[in-house]
C-alpha cells in the first residue's frame, strides 16, 4: 500500500495547567488514506477536538504537543514545521470546518468576502479572481442564487447556510484532508442530513478525505469507512464501520451503542453509561475506563491494556480481547457501586 | 455592493429614531459649517476679524446690538466673529486630539489584548502607570511651564494623554474576540497573526471606538475651555471658546454677554455630542442587532415545524 495521507504516531498533547498537567491526548496513532472518511467518536473531553487542533498545529499555551510525536501529511512532518510553513498549509492543503456555524464567521463581512478571503491569504489570485472563485463555491456547496448570497452578511443566512458557507471556506483551496469537528452538531436534524450528503458529494467530487469527528455514531455511520473511538486522551477502539457496528468489542463503544436510540426496537430508556470522563489531569490507573465499566475485574485497574489486535483491521484496547470468557461476568460499574 | 448601501440606509434610520440623536446630527451638522465657513464669510461681511480691536473707546463691553449681535468684550472685539472662530479653533482641537487618542489607544488595546501572556502584562502594567497620573494637573503643569505653548503642542498633549481609557476598551473586547471561533477559524485557513489582528478583530471593535469618539469630542471640548479658562490652554488672543469665557471673568454680571454666547456654544456642543454618542451607542449595539433579526429566526422557526408531524 502506498504511504497514507495523514500519518500520526504516538501524538501526545498535554496542557500544562495550574492543576498539573492535562494528558488531553495520551499516545494517539492512526492513518488516513486519500480519499477516505474517517469518523472521530467519543464523549465530550475524550480528547478527539484536541486531536484535530494538534493536527491543525493550533494548540496555544499552556498547551504543546510533547516532543515525539510525530504527524505527517503529504510528505511533511507537521509537529517540525515552522509556523510560516505551517500557514502556507493551513486552508490550503489541511482545512478545518468548525462545529458553530453561528459563530465561525466573521459578522461583519459579506460571506462572499470571507470566502474570497481565504483565496486572498494564499496568494491564488486577485480580488477579482478570488471573488468569481468564492461565488462559484457558494454554488458547489449547493447555495441558490449564489451572486446574490456572496454579498449578504452571515446574520442574514440560517444555521444550514451558514455551515454550507463554512464548508465552502474550507473546500475553496482544494486541500487534501478536511477535519470536521462536529460540523452537524448545532444543526436540525433535516439540515444534519442534508450537510453530510454535502460532505459526502463534495468528497466523490474532489477526492477529499475527511476526518469527521463527533459523539454521534448515527453521523459516523452514514458517512464514513472507519471508526477511531477515543476515550481517556488515547484511541479505545478502532474499525471498519459496519464491523464495528456488527461486533463492538470495546466495553466503552458497547456502552455508546447502546446509548443510541434505534428504529423498531421500543425501548423505556436509552441505556447510559454510568459515571463520566475523568479530568485528563489525573487518568485512572489501568485501564482509563475500569471504573465505567461493567466488565472490570482486578487486572483493569492495575494494567494498562494495550491496542489488541482482533482481526480484520479491528483493534480494542480492552484485556477482554486475551480473556473473552469474562464477558459473560457482567455487573455493576464501580462507579455506581 | 447594493446591500451595504441598504444596510448602511436602514442604520441611518434606525440612528435617526433615536430621541435627540436627530436634534444633536442637525446640531453638530450646522456647527461643522459654522467652523468651516463660517469665519471667513463673517469677515467677509463685516470687514474685521476675531482679533481686531473696533473702536476700543466707545465699543468696550458693548452690549449686543444689530451691528455687534453677541455684544463686544473689553478690548472691543465683536463676539460673534470670537466665538463663531472659536467653533474652528474647538473643534479642531478636539476632533484632532480625539482621532489621536483613539488611533493609539485601538491599537494599543488591539495588541495588548491581541499579544496576550506576558506582553499583555507588562503593556497593562505601563498603562496603569499613566492613569494613576492626573490629566488636568500634568496638563496644567506641562502648559504652563512652556509659555505660550503652539496650538499642536496643546493637541498633541490632550491627544497624547487621552487614550488609556479607550485601549482598556479595546483590549477587553479583543479578548473576547480573540477567543471566538471565527478568529480560530481565519487561523486554521492560513491567515497570520497579524493579519487577523486587522481584518478580522479590528472591524469588531470598531463600534465601541466609535461611541467613545463621539463622546470624547465633547468631553475634550470642555477640558480644552477648561484649561483655556484657567490660562493653560490656547493662549491670547486666540479664540478658543475657553479662552473667551477667560476673557469675560473679569468683569462677570455687567457684561453677561462675554460669559453667556461661549457657554452657551459649549454646552450646545457638549450635548449634541453627548447624546449623539448615546444614540450610535444604542443603534450599534449588538443585541439590538438581534432584535432586529427575530423575524428571520421566526421564520426559521416555522418552517421547521413540520418536522414534528413527521
Amino acid at each position: 500500500m502506498a504511504d497514507p495521507l495523514l500519518s500520526v504516531r504516538d501524538l501526545r498533547t498535554f496542557f500544562y495547567t495550574e492543576n498539573g498537567v492535562a494528558r488531553s491526548v495520551d499516545g494517539v496513532s492512526f492513518d488516513i488514506s486519500a480519499g477516505e472518511t474517517v469518523g472521530l467518536v467519543g464523549e465530550s473531553g475524550c480528547g478527539k477536538s484536541v486531536t484535530a487542533l494538534s493536527l491543525m498545529r493550533l494548540i496555544r499555551p499552556p498547551g504543546r504537543i510533547e516532543p515525539g510525536s510525530q504527524i505527517k501529511f503529504d510528505g511533511l512532518d507537521i509537529a517540525a514545521l515552522d509556523e510560516k510553513s505551517m500557514r502556507e498549509i493551513r486552508g490550503a492543503r489541511l482545512a478545518m470546518v468548525f462545529q458553530e456555524p453561528m459563530t465561525a464567521l466573521n459578522p461583519v463581512f459579506t460571506v462572499g468576502d470571507q470566502i474570497a478571503e481565504v483565496v486572498r491569504v494564499h496568494h491564488a489570485g486577485s480580488k477579482k479572481e478570488a471573488w468569481d472563485r468564492a461565488v462559484k463555491m457558494l454554488e458547489t456547496v449547493g447555495i441558490p442564487s449564489p451572486a446574490q448570497r456572496a454579498n449578504e452578511y452571515p446574520h442574514q443566512l440560517s444555521g444550514g447556510m451558514r455551515q454550507r458557507v463554512v464548508i465552502a471556506m474550507a473546500l475553496i483551496m482544494n486541500p487534501a484532508l478536511v477535519i470536521a469537528d462536529e460540523p452537524t452538531t448545532a444543526l436540525d436534524v433535516t439540515i444534519q442530513a442534508q450537510i453530510l450528503e454535502l460532505l459526502r458529494d463534495l468528497q466523490q467530487k474532489f477526492g477529499t478525505s475527511i476526518l469527521l469527528i463527533t459523539h454521534d455514531l448515527g453521523v459516523v455511520a452514514e458517512t464514513a469507512s472507519r471508526v477511531i473511538v477515543m476515550y481517556g486522551g488515547e484511541i479505545v477502539e478502532e474499525a471498519p464501520v459496519s464491523d464495528l457496528f456488527a461486533r463492538a468489542h470495546h466495553p466503552y463503544t458497547e456502552g455508546l451503542l447502546n446509548a443510541m436510540p434505534q428504529v423498531g426496537h421500543e425501548r423505556e430508556r436509552l441505556e447510559t453509561i454510568p459515571g463520566s470522563v475523568p479530568p485528563p489531569t489525573k487518568w485512572p490507573q489501568g485501564c482509563r475506563f475500569h471504573d465505567r465499566c461493567p466488565y472490570a475485574w482486578d487486572r483493569c485497574a492495575t494494567e494498562h491494556p494495550p491496542l489488541y489486535q482482533i482481526g480484520g483491521g479491528h483493534v480494542s484496547r480492552c484485556h477482554l480481547a486475551v480473556e473473552p470468557e469474562r464477558r459473560a461476568q457482567k455487573h455493576e460499574p464501580m462507579v455506581v457501586a | 455592493m447594493a446591500d451595504t448601501t441598504t444596510a448602511s440606509r436602514s442604520f441611518v434610520r434606525r440612528l435617526l429614531r433615536q430621541p435627540g440623536a436627530r436634534w444633536s446630527v442637525i446640531a453638530i451638522a450646522l456647527l461643522v459649517v459654522v467652523a468651516v465657513f463660517g469665519p471667513s464669510v463673517l469677515r467677509h461681511i463685516q470687514g474685521y476679524g476675531p482679533n481686531d480691536q473696533l473702536q476700543i473707546v466707545q465699543l468696550k463691553n458693548a452690549p449686543p446690538s444689530w451691528a455687534h449681535p453677541f455684544g463686544t468684550d473689553r478690548l472691543g472685539r465683536d463676539l460673534l466673529s470670537r466665538v463663531v472662530t472659536g467653533a474652528q479653533i474647538s473643534l479642531a482641537i478636539s476632533v484632532v486630539a480625539v482621532a489621536l487618542s483613539i488611533t493609539v489607544g485601538t491599537a494599543y488595546g488591539l495588541v495588548s489584548g491581541y499579544a496576550g501572556g506576558w506582553v499583555d502584562a507588562v503593556m497593562m502594567r505601563i498603562l496603569d502607570g499613566f492613569l494613576a497620573i492626573p490629566r488636568v494637573l500634568l496638563l496644567i503643569a506641562l502648559a504652563t511651564m512652556a509659555d505660550r505653548m503652539p496650538l499642536w503642542k496643546l493637541v498633541l498633549l490632550i491627544g497624547g494623554t487621552g487614550w488609556f481609557g479607550v485601549s482598556r476598551l479595546i483590549r477587553a473586547e479583543t479578548i473576547v474576540l480573540r477567543r471566538s471561533t471565527f478568529i480560530e477559524s481565519a487561523h486554521a485557513l492560513g491567515a497570520s497573526m497579524t493579519r487577523t489582528m486587522w481584518r478580522h478583530v479590528l472591524p469588531n471593535v470598531l463600534t465601541p471606538v466609535i461611541v467613545f469618539a463621539t463622546l470624547s469630542v465633547g468631553n475634550v471640548i470642555l477640558l480644552e475651555s477648561g484649561l483655556s479658562y484657567l490660562g493653560a490652554g490656547t493662549k491670547i488672543p486666540t479664540a478658543s471658546w475657553g479662552a473667551i469665557f477667560n476673557d469675560g471673568m473679569g468683569s462677570a454680571g455687567d457684561v453677561w454677554w462675554v460669559l453667556l454666547f461661549p457657554g452657551l456654544a459649549i454646552l450646545i456642543t457638549v450635548l449634541a455630542f453627548n447624546v449623539l454618542g448615546d444614540a450610535l451607542r444604542d443603534v450599534l449595539d449588538p443585541r439590538h442587532l438581534h432584535a432586529s433579526h427575530t423575524p428571520q429566526i421566526a421564520e426559521a422557526a416555522t418552517s421547521a415545524t413540520p418536522e414534528k408531524n413527521g
